[in-house]
């Protein structure tokens, strides 16, 4: 965008302005990590707040959703700790090693911090607040973007997990970052996180958002290692504005496996943005959200193809109901030498009321000519002849279209590898039906 | 009081009259066979009975046990004990069969009044079913008729209709899609729910079903109504002669 185009600075972004003049001092990292902040705050100056007119940000305009930014998250006190710890966790079943934050900022005696080996865990904090060659080698580094929230969250980054996991090493178990409210009043955090996954590899992180009435800009720049085997996970419920960026890298002949669970959420960007690195490599993302109300969800994909060989799927569904607004953006390019590519996109939504809206814009940018490329979306109500075949069954019609949601929605989740965690999600998504009576 | 009884129905979709005053009783343990040439209505009959909303009653009503079903919705309809077996069943996905049946069996007998099904029960009773029906376990774990064939589909139908154990079955051209091996074992499959307090419409085209599930009555219907009614030897007539007289008749 143009910078004589934007004739008033907004409140928030002011706000944003002077959050960053007054902590940049007190910030965690000096030297190159000021000037990757210095670099992404002068971005934002010029950018400003992405709005409709800002292609990727179409549907989302951020200027006019980001009225008023709270003040910074305060480091959580006892009660803080205590409203996190109660909080629900989707995956409170599930046999895995805890990382908690809370408001942003790593509470270590509420994590699981036993050692592992080949297992390396930390704040960012800490890490940047050290000088720690691995986040200086890699934050910043994993995905080139001029993103606006990203740079944001690259000027403002606070806290967040650091995770590496050497070379060869199978983790035990699945790590769990959650990310948890605890403050009383509304706040804003900036968290950053890194996940390194070493050649030959293999390990499951879930990243767990339930950020309350807290403004959330969190990313994750996400390394995975040749031969390495990841997967993937962000849950999230938000019930105040909440933009979230994966920046990946996939290394060759690995397996890579997201997927993005939000529910009960009013406002949430999911962003992705992933680069295949390295030849012969599975990828695939995938991901549910349920919508009612006026909620707004909008997945963002930008998958690039950057050698030949590999294979991405995208699979990503969608429940809306009431008046609520689904948005899916997904570009993959397929750049000139990267021959023999095989990606496939595809989205679903499914609209439960004449007042839900749902977006959709696939878009492929192949400069390859020897490639196995396409997409498809899809926006329905549940179908009249299926409802009228289980209500002749003797199902009540709010039973037998719960029926049918749950099969849509498990049709993806069927894809989740890690038993644990795909009930949880299909239990939740089962409880959100419930929820609509 | 006949348990089912159809009085002068008038049937219309999207403006077009499909049912023109049609009259039918069907009594209990009675199997009641009815034929008729294409768009005869003979499929709306179905769909109409069952409850779909595509199709407007403009006349008429329909009787069960004395009582109105034309207010109630499908769900209803088939906790009072009515199961049509679909002339074209549809793939439910990533909805296992086992589910299906288990929550349509426990959500009519909810509106019943009646307590859930037992889990041992449930299985014993699905498991002996769908062997008699040369249905397999590892069918029974898909989606409901997802991938099968016309054929295992309509066998699915018969699986449901068993589990559900309904008053008054109606059968909209089962037979169709059938070779004569599956046609037997589906016919076996009506024939062990033939009793005296269940009633069954089987609907066809042919006369070969009803070598097998040999009907106590037959009407021919033609033009939105019943034109004539008799014995299991019109089926045979009807073979021989075709259908032109009720056309005909009609015009």
């Amino acid at each position: 965008m143009n910078a004589d185009v934007r004739a008033m600075r907004t409140p928030a972004e002011q706000a944003l302005s002077d959050a960053y003049a007054a902590a940049r001092k007190t910030l965690p990292g000096k030297g190159a990590v000021e000037r990757l902040r210095e670099d992404a705050f002068r971005q934002f100056e010029t950018q400003g707040l992405p709005h409709r007119r800002v292609e990727e940000w179409k549907y989302t305009d951020l200027r006019a959703l980001l009225r008023e930014v709270n003040p910074p998250a305060s480091p959580p006190d006892a009660a803080a700790k205590r409203r996190a710890g109660e909080a629900r966790d989707l995956l409170a079943g599930l046999d895995c090693r805890r990382l908690v934050f809370v408001d942003g900022a790593f509470v270590p005696d509420m994590s699981d911090l036993a050692p592992e080996d080949g297992l390396t865990i930390g704040s960012l904090a800490d890490a940047l607040a050290r000088g720690d060659a691995l986040v200086a080698g890699h934050v910043g580094k994993t995905f080139a973007t001029d993103d606006v929230a990203v740079a944001l969250n690259t000027a403002l980054m606070g806290d967040g997990a650091v995770i590496r996991v050497a070379k060869g090493t199978a983790l035990k178990k699945p790590i769990h970052v959650v990310f948890a409210s605890g403050s009383d009043k509304p706040a804003s955090a900036f968290v950053r996180s890194l996940v390194v996954v070493e050649e030959g590899a293999r390990a499951t992180i879930a990243e767990s958002h339930d950020s309350g009435d807290t403004q959330v800009n969190a990313a994750l720049e996400l390394v995975v290692g040749d031969g390495a085997d990841v997967s993937y996970f962000r849950i999230t419920r938000a019930r105040a504005l909440h933009v979230a960026s994966l920046l990946a890298s996939i290394g060759a002949d690995a397996t890579f496996r997201s997927f993005a669970y939000t529910s009960d959420s009013d406002v949430v960007r999911n962003q992705n943005f992933v680069t295949f690195a390295g030849e012969n490599t599975h990828g695939a993302l995938r991901g549910v959200s349920l919508l009612r109300g006026k909620e707004h969800v909008d997945t963002t994909l930008l998958i690039e193809h950057a050698v030949g060989h590999c294979e991405s799927r995208e699979q990503f569904k969608a429940v809306l109901d009431d008046e609520a607004h689904g948005v899916f953006q997904g570009k993959i390019v397929v750049q000139p030498h990267a021959q023999k590519t095989d990606a496939k996109m595809m989205t679903r939504s499914l609209l439960l009321s004449d007042g839900a809206e749902a977006d959709n814009k696939p878009e492929l940018e192949i400069f390859a000519d020897d490639v196995v490329c396409g997409h498809g979306a899809t926006t329905a109500a549940p179908d009249d002849n299926l409802k009228f075949y289980l209500m002749s069954r003797g199902i009540p019609e709010k039973e037998a279209e719960a029926l049918l949601i749950q099969a849509f929605v498990g049709e993806v989740i069927d894809e989740i590898d890690d038993e644990g965690i795909r009930d949880a999600l299909m239990n939740d998504a089962i409880d959100w039906l419930r929820r609509r009576g | 009081m006949a348990f089912l009884e159809v009085k002068n129905l008038h049937v219309e979709i999207d403006g077009k009259t499909i049912l023109n005053g049609l009259d039918l009783t069907v009594d209990k343990g009675q199997v009641a066979a009815i034929m008729g040439p294409n768009g005869s209505g003979k499929s709306t009959l179905a769909y109409v009975l069952a409850g779909k909303d595509d199709y407007e009653v403009t006349e008429g009503d329909i009787l069960l046990d004395g009582e109105s079903v034309l207010e109630m919705s499908p769900d209803e309809r088939a906790a009072k004990g009515l199961f049509l077996a679909f002339q074209y069943p549809v793939e439910v996905p990533g909805v296992a069969t086992m589910t299906f049946l288990r929550t349509a069996l426990n959500a009519q007998r909810k509106t019943r009044g009646e307590g859930e099904v037992s889990t041992p029960d449930f299985m014993k009773l699905v498991r002996d079913t769908a062997k008699n029906l040369g249905i397999s376990q590892e069918m029974l774990r898909r989606p409901v008729n997802v991938g099968f064939s016309g054929g295992e589909k309509k066998r699915q139908e018969i699986l449901q209709m068993s589990v559900l154990q309904p008053r008054l079955a109606v059968l909209d051209e089962t037979d169709s899609g059938l070779d004569i091996d599956a046609l037997k074992i589906v016919a076996d499959g009506v024939n062990r729910l033939r009793s005296p307090d269940r009633a069954m419409i089987v609907i066809t085209h042919y006369q070969r079903l009803l070598n097998y599930i040999v009907p106590d009555v037959v009407h021919v219907m033609a033009q939105g109504k019943v034109m004539k009614s008799g014995g299991k030897e019109l089926a045979l007539e009807l073979e021989a002669k075709g259908y032109a007289e009720f056309q005909g008749e009609a015009a």
